[in-house]
This record gives C-alpha cells, structure tokens and sequence, in this order.
C-alpha cells in the first residue's frame, strides 16, 4: 500500500511538474529527461555528474538522518539550514586561524568546531523550548534567517580573505592543503563528508533498532503520556534530539565549506538544511529510506542546473519540483489513512 | 410483548476471526433487553451493525416489521435507533447545549427549551448554559443521553453506561430508564455488572465467542449462574484472606498537586501509609483525582520531595524510572497511548516498563525483552500467545492481563493500580483480582484506585474515598457497606 503510494506520489510529480515546465515554455519531456537521465547515463555529462551525485547527497542525508530522529520523537527542527550554516563558519574559522600553519590536526579540529557549532546554535531553540515552552518550529526557521546574516558579516568581514582584493569571501581552502576536505578517490566525488554520512547511516540503524535511545525516541513520538510514565524525560529527549540534529548539519556545513563549496561566501549554503527536511519525509524517517530518498533530490539538484544551463530554467523551478515530491508524499499518505467524502451539506 | 427489532442470523467476519456467527435477536416493544459477554465475545460488533456503523455479511434485521439494513448512523438515527457510547464525546470547552447540537443532525429551533423540557420530564437534571468540563461524569453522560432523547429513538442502545457512575448516580440513571420502558421506548442494554442487570432488565441475550449462548430473564436468575453463562465456565472468586500488617511500606504526607487536565481536580493534602501485605482500596466517581494522585505516585508529576516516601526515602521529586528502581511501580488506567502504545508489540511494549533489567549500557536486549514479553503471556494466560502481536489488536481484557503481569513480574514492593478491571471480561477481572491478592500475601503493598465498589469490597483490606481531590481517611473494609461508601463518594456530585 505504501510502495504504490510513493510510486503515485512520484509519477504525479511528474506529471505536475511536467506541466509546470510546459507552461515555462519548454517540453517536459526534454526536462525531465535532462533532470533524471543525462546526469547518470549521457556519454559526455556523466562523468563530471556521477561523482557529483555523492556530493550532493552526502549532505542532505547527513542532516536528513540527524533530522529524522527528532520527527519521529515529534520534535521539529526546521532550522537545519541555519545549523549548517554555523557549524560552516564554525569549521572554517578553526582552519583559518590556524593559516598558514601546516598540521594533521587542524583538519579534525575543523570537524570537531563544525559540528560544535551547528549544536550550539540548535541549542537555542531547545533551550527555550525546555525553558520557556516556545514552539521550536518558529525559533529554529526564524534563526535560520540570522545565520545568513552572520554568514554576510563573515564573508564581508571577520573571515575575508586579506589577499582577495576586496571582494566578499574568505580563503579558498583548495589553497591550504591542511584544511581543505580534498576528494579521496579521484573521480568519485568521495570526501570526507561522504565517510561520515556512510558512518552515521550504521549508526542510525543501530540506535533506532538497538538502543534505548531510540526506542525512548518512538515511545514519545507515537505516545507522549507512555514515554513519560516509562521515565523518557521530554525536556532531555528536546535536548538530545535538537543536539544530534544540529550536529549533523553543522557537520555537513563545514564539510561542504572545506570541500565542494571551497570557501565561506555570502550564499555558499545551497539550501540543504531545507531540502533534507523533504529528505527526511520522503525515505519516510527510516535511515535506509532516507540513503535513497538523499541519492533522489541529488539527483534532482545536479540535473536542475543541468536543465538551467541547457534550456535557461529558472532554478526556482526546481525547487518548486522538489516542493512538489514532498507535498505529493504528504498527499497520497493522508489518503492512504483517510477516506475522503464529499457531502452537500455540513452536519451540525 | 411485540417485537421491535428482530435480528436473524446476523455473520461479520473480519480477517481471522468470526465476530458474529449466526446471531439472532429479539428486543420487545417497550423492553430493556441486556446484552452480556466477556470482551471481544461480539457485542460491540453486532451494535455497530444495528447503528449501521458495520455491514453484516449475512444475515437480515427487522425493525418493527419493516427490513432494516442501515447503511451509516445518520440512516440508523433516522430509522429510529439512537445510541449512547461507553466513552462520551464532549468538548469540555463547550456548553451543554452546544455539545448537543454537535451530534445532532438537524438542530431543533429552540435547543435549550427542548433540553430544558427533556431534562425535567426524564428527571435527567441538567442545564444547557453550563460548560462540560464542569460536569460530572454522570451530568456528562446525561448530556449523551439527552442528545439521544431529542432524536425521540424507538430503540436506544447503551453501551456500558454505570460504569463511570456512583451507585446514587446510577440509580437515577435506572429510574429514567424504567421511564422511559413505561413510555414504551426499547432499550438495548450493554454490561459487565450482572447485579444491575439483574434488576433492571427483562430479558438478556449471551454472546460467548461470537454466537448466542443463551438467552434468560436475569431477574429468575442468580449472579452466579448468569456469571457462568457469560463464561462458559464456572468463575472462581478471590478466596477471603487474612490480613495482618506489615511495616510501612509507602508513606504519604501532605501530597498537593494542580492537574495536567484544566478542568481536572486538584490533589489537597492526600495523605495515607501502605503497609506491607496490604490491599488500599481508593474509591471515588471518576474524574475526582484518580488520574492526578497515580501520576504522582508513578513519577509522572513531581512533588515536594518529602509527600512520598518509599521505605523512608523521599521520592516525591524523582521520576518513574527512580522509583522503579526502589520497587515501586504503577499501572495506569488508560491502556492504550498511557500503558501501552498501540502499533507496539508485545515485546516492545514489555520494555516500556521492563527497560531498566533488559539494557546493556543502552544496548537493548531484544532476546531477554521477548522472553520477558513471553513469561508474562505465559503465567497471566494472555491471548493470542505471541509477543510480537500489536498491542492494538489484543482485546482489552487480554491486554490489561499483559499490562499488570508485566509489572507484578518485576516483583514490586508497592503496586499502585488505578482501574485494575476496567473494560475487562469477567474472566479477566477475576484473574487481575486474584494476581493482586496474591501480591500483597507475598508481602507487598497494593494501592487499587478503582470506581467499581464491589470489587473494592471484595479485595481490600482497607479502603478510603477520593472525592474532589481530597482522600478520606483509611477505614477498614469489612463491616463496610456499598452505601456508605456511595455517601462518602457522592461529595458535590450526587446532588448536582
């Protein structure tokens, strides 16, 4: 039943999305095949698009799977873009403080501060939650909007690169062999980042099978009052839910501003913190799920600038693709736990 | 006596099991006709059908000489059928009025009058301005019921309606309904408590397992012999103990506490000891501070430190967890989504109270955690025997034995239940009863919070009332009587 909703869910996605690029003026077909094909198969794309489909995905499900745990203990950190932001300039500010010193240490320093960054900053919302009992949907979004703007202020400021001629941006960590999160198996596009979101798929696994934490983490999401009176105390479930989740995005920010990205820039967060919340929903919360749902909307990102180089779409279509896979998710489970009825008139 | 709803062979079927098989069914023109049956004997199924909530697969109805085949419960409301439920569906922040007019189909033009003058006739006191959540669980019940009355129903099913009530409460409830038999109003009467039925109803039908095991007029009928129809089997009751006191297991002082709930009772200065190898009984109408003083006996809302002493140690500020650990554990009444989750198994659900002996550094210990599921299944008799079954789908007597096994298999020091039977089949209670009994005589305390007065009499050594959040002080239970008791409990409810 919920294999062909998913299958539903993405050929209406298709067909939606379909339409939406007819009406841009192109054809579908062509888009849809540029988005989902070329990137894995065409002859000439492949192989810049390929090792580009673990660059993408790593991320998204780094921060998906951190995201996942407090979903399903119904705690919602929206706020991940925000969190990867931080634990980016987190990590970035320890390697470069350390510019031009050489030393194998730096580079897990730098992991260490990514992901000590993208916990503090999450830390906001759950302590005023646990504190103050405000909704830490709002707090974790809204904080996403001053990250960006600290991110500005270290691009502009603090983190600029003193031989950059003036322009926003800090060093690019290509130059600072120390630091930089280089890929590891030519052509693969197999960093870091990617290692450890393989480690923390395992992990996931074994803490939602295995482990206390995660049987407390279903208890309070499926029954709050059970969770309580089996001794699972909610302040500290908010706490360690948002901790982790923040973790994994910081993590992520910083191997991606090490990495791929390269350097701290005005606008180098691409929007993973939010596309993993759709991650998170499409592999349905499960870290198996999730591994491919991360492989799906990379593939989606790759081939959407593919589509915006060949044909000119705009990449606000894509994302509004994207959107589309998760509310179509969302639509075909509702209908899949309720019936629905039309009635002429509303009983009182 | 004529006959106004004739059911002919009725059989539902759901995967794996017959829930009806053949059922067969008179209610007489201006009859109260019981329907008894241990849970999941088939009684809820065969209402639903009559209220066109389920299709039969076969069978005919007949209502007042017409076929009757109800395709939802607005066509059953319109045939004539109206339906009281066990579990009322208020919104407290409401008025009377306003709640009535939710579950009705068409509003009549002047609601209150017609509520006013339906409340007066049936002697079902009730104003229409007042907000549910101040009512009592009688005055809500009345709401039910005078929603019910407005549709002016030929046949009213109840469902269980004594079971949240006083002994005073519900024997108003009685008088309405005789009125309204005299009126020549049919009533279609669902219970567990064969003593009322006795009394009041004249006629009775007994599903056992899905099929009509007799049919008898209860009032030419013992206790114990309608008792054994329902069963199948003889009942054993809880042999008379004796009791002897023990230390001071669990000590309670001066234990205030505001409810989760906004129109919940507050606890003021509870105060009682539980020795070792005693039964308290904790009596009172439900919603008077049942729910409030177990959570503050499990650890799901905190105290001052010193209110709760287990063996001399304050615990009033620790969580359950703590107190699991110094042996005292809690079974809570609701069973599904507060004792148990309900798309758990019985497994998983098993760690829900059993975590603390079943981890490893956190690692959880799935083996050990099945064969603990396993033992308890296997020593309270659960059926279906398998632990990886969902909660969900385990009848609520089978479910409940499941529930108060898994903490009597940890071998608590004090027991707090709060309705130990609640929705339970005969068989069940008696074996939930006799479990408990059984405990205290190994020389633990049991606390039993329940509405039922007769099982408080027949298994406490001691009892005291719980009335608008304020617990009597402790009596011995014997030369008691269920009046006595009612007055105590009835408080600023009975009179309402």
């Amino acid at each position: 039943m919920t294999v062909l909703a998913q299958l539903i869910a993405v050929t209406a996605t298709m067909v939606a999305g379909g339409i939406l690029f007819w009406f841009l003026g192109k054809n579908p077909f062509e888009v849809i095949r540029i988005i989902f094909w070329d990137p894995l198969f065409d002859e000439n794309l492949s192989s810049y698009a390929r090792p580009q489909l673990l660059v993408k995905a790593a991320p998204l499900i780094l921060i998906a799977l951190g995201l996942s745990l407090g979903f399903r203990a119904g705690i919602w950190n929206i706020g991940a873009e925000g969190q990867f932001i931080i634990g980016a300039i987190f990590g970035a500010g320890a390697g470069l403080a350390f510019y031009p010193a050489e030393s194998a240490i730096i580079f897990p320093l730098m992991v260490f501060a990514g992901a000590l960054g993208g916990f503090l900053w999450a830390m906001i919302p759950a302590i005023l939650k646990t504190r103050f009992n405000t909704n830490e949907i709002l707090v974790s979004l809204l904080l996403v909007y001053v990250a960006e703007l600290i991110l500005a202020s270290m691009s502009l400021g603090l983190m600029r690169n003193p031989e950059g001629s003036g322009f926003p941006g800090s060093r690019n960590f290509r130059s600072y062999p120390s630091a930089h999160n280089a890929e590891l198996i030519a052509n693969t596009g197999i960093h870091w980042g990617v290692i450890t979101t393989v480690f923390a798929l395992a992990v996931a696994c074994v803490l939602l099978q295995r482990h206390m934490l995660g049987y407390q983490i279903r208890l309070a999401g499926q029954a709050a009052r059970a969770a309580r009176f089996s001794g699972v105390n909610p302040a500290g479930l908010v706490i360690i839910c948002l901790g982790i989740s923040g973790s994994a995005a910081g993590l992520a920010g910083m191997f991606e501003v090490s990495g791929p990205s390269g350097q701290i820039s005005i606008d180098f967060n691409a929007g993973y913190g939010f596309t993993a919340i759709i991650v998170a929903f499409l592999g349905r919360l499960n870290p198996i799920g999730i591994m491919f749902a991360g492989l799906l909307l990379a593939l989606t990102y790759i081939g959407g600038e593919l589509a915006s180089l060949r044909l000119g779409l705009p990449s606000a279509a894509i994302q509004v693709f994207q959107g589309m896979f998760l509310f179509f998710m969302l639509a075909t489970d509702v209908l899949v736990t309720f019936c629905l009825r039309w009635r002429s008139r509303m009983a009182i | 006596m004529a006959a106004l709803l004739v059911l002919d062979s009725l059989t539902k079927t759901y995967p794996g099991v017959v829930a009806n098989s053949a059922v067969s069914l008179e209610v007489g023109q201006g009859e109260i006709h019981a329907l008894l049956g241990e849970n999941g004997a088939g009684k809820s199924t065969l209402v639903r059908m009559i209220y066109g909530l389920v299709r039969p697969d076969s069978g005919t109805m007949t209502l007042d000489g017409a076929p009757f085949m109800p395709l939802g419960p607005q066509a059953a409301r319109t045939a004539g059928i109206g339906m009281v439920f066990q579990h009322f569906s208020l919104f407290d922040a409401l008025n009377v009025a306003e709640n009535v007019a939710l579950g009705m189909d068409a509003t009549p033009p002047n609601l209150a009058g017609s509520i006013r003058k339906i409340s007066t006739d049936y002697g079902l006191a009730l104003e229409p301005d007042r907000l549910a959540g101040d009512l009592s669980a009688g005055e809500r019940q009345r709401v039910e019921i005078v929603r019910c009355l407005l549709q002016k129903p030929r046949l009213m099913v109840m469902d269980e309606p004594t079971s949240v009530l006083a002994p005073q409460e519900a024997d108003r409830l009685f008088q309405t309904l005789r009125r309204l038999r005299a009126e020549g109003m049919s009533i279609l009467y669902i219970s567990h408590r064969l003593r009322e039925i006795r009394h009041l109803c004249d006629r009775a039908t007994i599903l056992r397992r899905g099929k009509v095991a007799g049919i008898c007029i209860p009032a030419e009928e013992s206790v114990q012999s309608i008792a054994g129809m329902v069963v199948g089997t003889q009942m054993t009751s809880p042999a008379g103990r004796v009791y002897t006191p023990g230390k001071v297991l669990l000590s309670v002082t001066q234990l205030s506490l505001g409810s989760d709930d906004p129109f919940g009772p507050s606890l003021k200065d509870v105060r009682f000891d539980l020795h070792a190898g005693e039964v308290l009984g904790i009596a009172g109408v439900a919603g008077n501070g049942q729910n409030e003083l177990l959570a503050a006996l499990s650890g799901e809302a905190r105290t001052q430190p010193g209110a709760i002493l287990m063996k001399g140690e304050p615990v009033g500020d620790r969580g359950p967890d703590h107190r699991r650990l110094r042996g005292l554990l809690a079974a809570p009444e609701e069973r599904l989504g507060h004792a148990a989750v309900q798309d758990m198994s019985l497994t998983e659900n098993a760690l829900l109270t059993g975590w603390q002996g079943l981890h490893n550094r956190g690692f959880i210990n799935w083996g050990a955690a099945t064969s603990f599921a396993r033992a308890v299944i296997e020593r309270f008799d659960v059926r279906p025997p398998n632990p990886a079954n969902a909660a969900k789908v385990m009848s609520g007597g089978n479910l409940q034995k499941f529930l108060i096994g898994r903490e009597i298999l940890q071998h608590p020091e004090v027991f707090v239940v709060n309705q130990p039977t609640w929705g339970v089949d005969a068989a069940a209670a008696a074996a939930i009863r006799t479990a408990l009994l059984e405990l205290a005589d190994n020389g633990a305390g049991v606390v039993v919070i329940s509405h039922d007065l007769d099982e408080l009499m027949q298994i406490s050594d001691n009892f005291a009332v719980l009335a608008g959040g304020q617990l009597s002080p402790v009596q011995r239970t014997s030369g008691v009587t269920a009046e006595d008791i009612g007055v105590l409990m009835g408080g600023t409810h009975a009179t309402a």
